[in-house]
């Protein structure tokens, strides 16, 4: 493989070994698991402090557990974020939001928080409707941007990357490594990893799979080496920061602005604000500029292109640099309005998948649409059904679109054939 | 230090998890070495087979040979209803459909809905008492410096008899009319078409069968542990059983248990030496199971990604069987 390829790796290592020590996990340590009627909740805050400075943050996964780990034996403030709590799970004893926890020499503490049972208020349908709209678009706006790199390296080059999940989760993880441990402010830390992240995702192009084409290899085969290389990027991610979800270090402690019948928290609005931004940005790139229009060419009719004079190579290198950037920042955005963890962009990567193929393979604008579609259908589930399914719903859209109409709703037909 | 490493490593390469996976890998030949179906979901099809057994003794009380037929039949189902809208589309959307399938098969059995029958992320466990009862071997340990008990033994002999039965039986298939007909599927969909084949049917049939072995593993897999768990049907597993058959030799009727002998070898011994040398003090101290757990995994990607560019045909695979692309 090229020099690229093994700078990158070399490059990715050593960053590891700088962090991996600061992550040892013997010593203190509080922990606790929140559940509401027997069941998990998930993506809670909750905030470790010592004298009032806070030394952590720990946010509860899908079996509701969390855990923050110590700088030594003290008696510790441990605070829940109620407005990180799921709609209608309250605290069954609103005053009691912070718990005084003594923890001893290398002892594990628990810090319990009952919570209530779920109070239906007010017109709670239409609201719970109004609340997980806006949920599903934010969420889809993410896949979207995550989406469009997918599907534009798909329809230049035929490659469907199993990889690009776990691109979105090296980009959030660039990002915490300048935020968490370097102590960069996070916007900051996500410029830096946005440009590390496209110039990563170029090295991949150029070093693994611009020599696999030139090699004239199948693309099944090519389809394996990127599950492959998935597998690296995720277990290089598991191997230096753990399997524990993290925060970011800024933005994380808002409280929610209603609206009306929704509640969003300032950042999650930032978050919705620039993704639509960056989707007009990267949609008037492809109309109106000349390597957009090449991308597109490119991906229509891979042939055509070639004998009109564009540079292919160069276009599919482009593609991959404006996918490595876009995932690094959806990448971000999630880990911003949830938390990071090394499984994060696998998750995403099916929901992806779902969205392109709704909206068309291989065309840009179909993975925006598609994947606002299953962002929606994702959490609008909710309203009706449990939230450890959502995913399912998603999923299950998919596998009715491949039945009805399998060359999606922007796509052309002989794609499929 | 080395003689023990050898030995724990050798104990995995021929226990029943490597026998299970190499049922796996036998089904994922018959779909992606014979067919050149892109199978990602077989993990799905073990699920269905590992639960099958689980639900029918464990939730209903049945005995354990319906369990197994419950698991096939599972699997059949599971083939159609993937096959019946995406045979018909290129391979990339059977990938995906079926990667997709299998996350939705372990979503809805770790689901608490799903609790009474599932055990929900708890999983259940109690269900192979009926099969270890039939062990004819006397109790003790077995195999000189492996030591192995009596009931691992007796499910090592069911689990590798199993894979011989079935590799016997896709050897026998693959030299018979239908097998020409599936290979030459592979190499030209067309051609086989123009000669008046059917060819989804065809795809169909395959896809059931590699299934049906694929639950069959599962089965082995749950038998073997006693107890089935939804997180254990990840979908890396599928990918473990794509490098077993990739290093093996894929369209080989051999690849499947040379490549799970070796796959299991290699990455047991790592696993063993990793833990040793950290439980001796010898590696950096953040360096705990977590990451002895990453290192292996990461070495899984690396070796699908070098054996994948550099020879993919394996280790007795023809280059010529594996010339597939989308068509």
């Amino acid at each position: 493989m090229a020099a690229v390829t093994r700078l990158s790796l070399l490059v990715l290592l050593l960053v590891g070994a700088l962090v991996a020590p600061a992550f040892a996990q013997d010593g203190e340590r509080i922990r606790g698991q929140l559940t509401a009627e027997g069941e998990g909740v998930p993506d809670v805050t909750i905030t470790v402090s010592l004298d009032g400075e806070p030394v952590g943050t720990g946010v509860s996964d899908a079996e509701g557990e969390w855990f923050v780990d110590l700088p030594g034996p003290a008696t510790y403030e441990v605070t829940i974020d109620v407005d990180t709590l799921p709609e209608g799970v309250q605290l069954r004893n609103p005053d009691r939001t912070t718990l005084e926890i003594r923890v001893g020499e290398g002892a594990t503490a628990t810090a319990l928080f009952a919570l209530g049972e779920r109070e239906e208020v007010g017109p709670i349908l239409l609201q719970r409707i109004a609340q997980n709209t806006v949920n599903g678009l934010k969420f889809g706006l993410i896949i979207g941007m995550t989406a469009i790199g997918l599907s534009l390296i798909f329809g230049t080059t035929g490659l469907i990357n199993f990889a690009h999940g776990d691109m979105v989760s090296m980009g959030a993880f660039i990002a915490f490594f300048f935020n968490a441990v370097l102590g960069l402010h996070l916007i900051l830390s996500a410029l830096i990893a946005v440009i590390v992240g496209a110039v990563i995702a170029g090295a991949i192009d150029r070093g693994i799979w611009h020599p696999l084409r030139r090699r004239r290899v199948g693309l099944i085969s090519m389809l394996v080496v990127s599950i492959g290389l998935a597998f690296v990027i995720r277990h290089v991610i598991l191997f230096y920061f753990g399997g524990s979800r993290r925060p970011y270090r800024d933005y994380t402690l808002q409280t929610g602005i209603e609206l009306g019948p929704i509640r969003l928290q300032p950042v999650e609005m930032w978050v919705m604000g620039l993704s639509v931004v960056i989707l007009i940005a990267v949609a008037l790139m492809l109309t109106r500029t000349k390597l957009g229009k090449g991308m597109r060419a490119v991906a229509d009719n891979r042939d055509l292109a070639e004998s009109s004079g564009i540079n292919v190579e160069r276009v599919v290198l482009s593609v991959w640099i404006l996918g490595g950037g876009l995932a690094t920042i959806g990448g971000i955005f999630l880990g911003m309005i949830e938390s990071v963890d090394y499984l994060m962009g696998f998750r995403l990567l099916l929901l992806m998948f779902a969205g392109v193929i709704l909206g068309g393979l291989g065309t840009a604008y179909g993975a925006m649409l598609g994947s606002l579609l299953v962002g929606l259908v994702s959490e609008l589930s909710t309203v009706w059904f449990s939230s450890q399914v959502k995913y399912v719903w998603a999923l299950a859209v998919l596998i009715i679109i491949l039945l009805v109409r399998p060359q999606g709703l922007l796509g052309q037909k002989e794609r499929i054939g | 230090m080395g003689t023990v490493i050898f030995f724990d490593a050798l104990r995995t390469a021929i226990g029943p998890t490597a026998a299970a996976y190499a049922l796996l890998a036998v089904g994922l030949n018959m779909h992606f070495g014979y067919t050149g179906l892109l199978n990602f979901g077989q993990v799905g099809f073990m699920l269905v087979g590992a639960y099958g057994v689980a639900i029918t003794v464990a939730t209903f009380g049945g005995p354990l040979w319906l369990g197994v037929l419950v698991g096939i039949a599972g699997a059949v189902v599971l083939a159609l209803i993937l096959g019946i809208p995406t045979l018909r589309l290129r391979a990339d959307y059977l990938a995906i459909t079926t990667i997709a399938a299998a996350e939705i098969l372990r979503f809805i059995t770790r689901t608490s809905g799903s609790e009474p029958v599932t055990g929900g992320v708890f999983g259940l466990r109690q269900f192979a008492g009926g099969f270890y009862a039939l062990n004819p071997i006397p109790p003790g340990s077995y195999l000189g410096p492996l030591s192995i008990s009596h009931g691992r033994l007796w499910t090592m002999i069911v689990g590798w008899g199993l894979v011989a039965v079935f590799t016997l039986l896709l050897w026998a298939l693959m030299r018979s009319p239908w097998g020409r007909i599936i290979r030459s599927i592979r190499e030209d969909e067309d051609a086989a078409r123009s000669l008046g084949k059917n060819v989804f049917y065809y795809k169909m049939q395959s896809l059931v069968l590699g299934g049906v072995i694929g639950a069959v593993g599962g089965a082995v897999f749950a038998v073997s542990l006693q107890t089935v768990q939804p997180d254990t049907f990840l979908p890396q597993v599928t990918f473990f059983a794509f490098a077993i058959l990739i290093l093996g030799g894929t369209a080989t009727w051999i690849g499947p248990i040379i490549g799970a002998l070796i796959f299991w070898f290699v990455i047991a011994g790592m696993q063993s030496a990793l833990r040793r040398l950290s439980d001796a003090g010898q590696l950096p101290e953040f360096f705990g199971s977590q990451a002895v757990g990453a290192t292996t995994l990461t070495f899984v990607g690396l070796l699908l990604m070098l054996l994948m560019i550099f020879r993919p045909q394996g280790m007795f695979g023809n280059k010529r069987e594996m010339q597939l692309d989308v068509k």
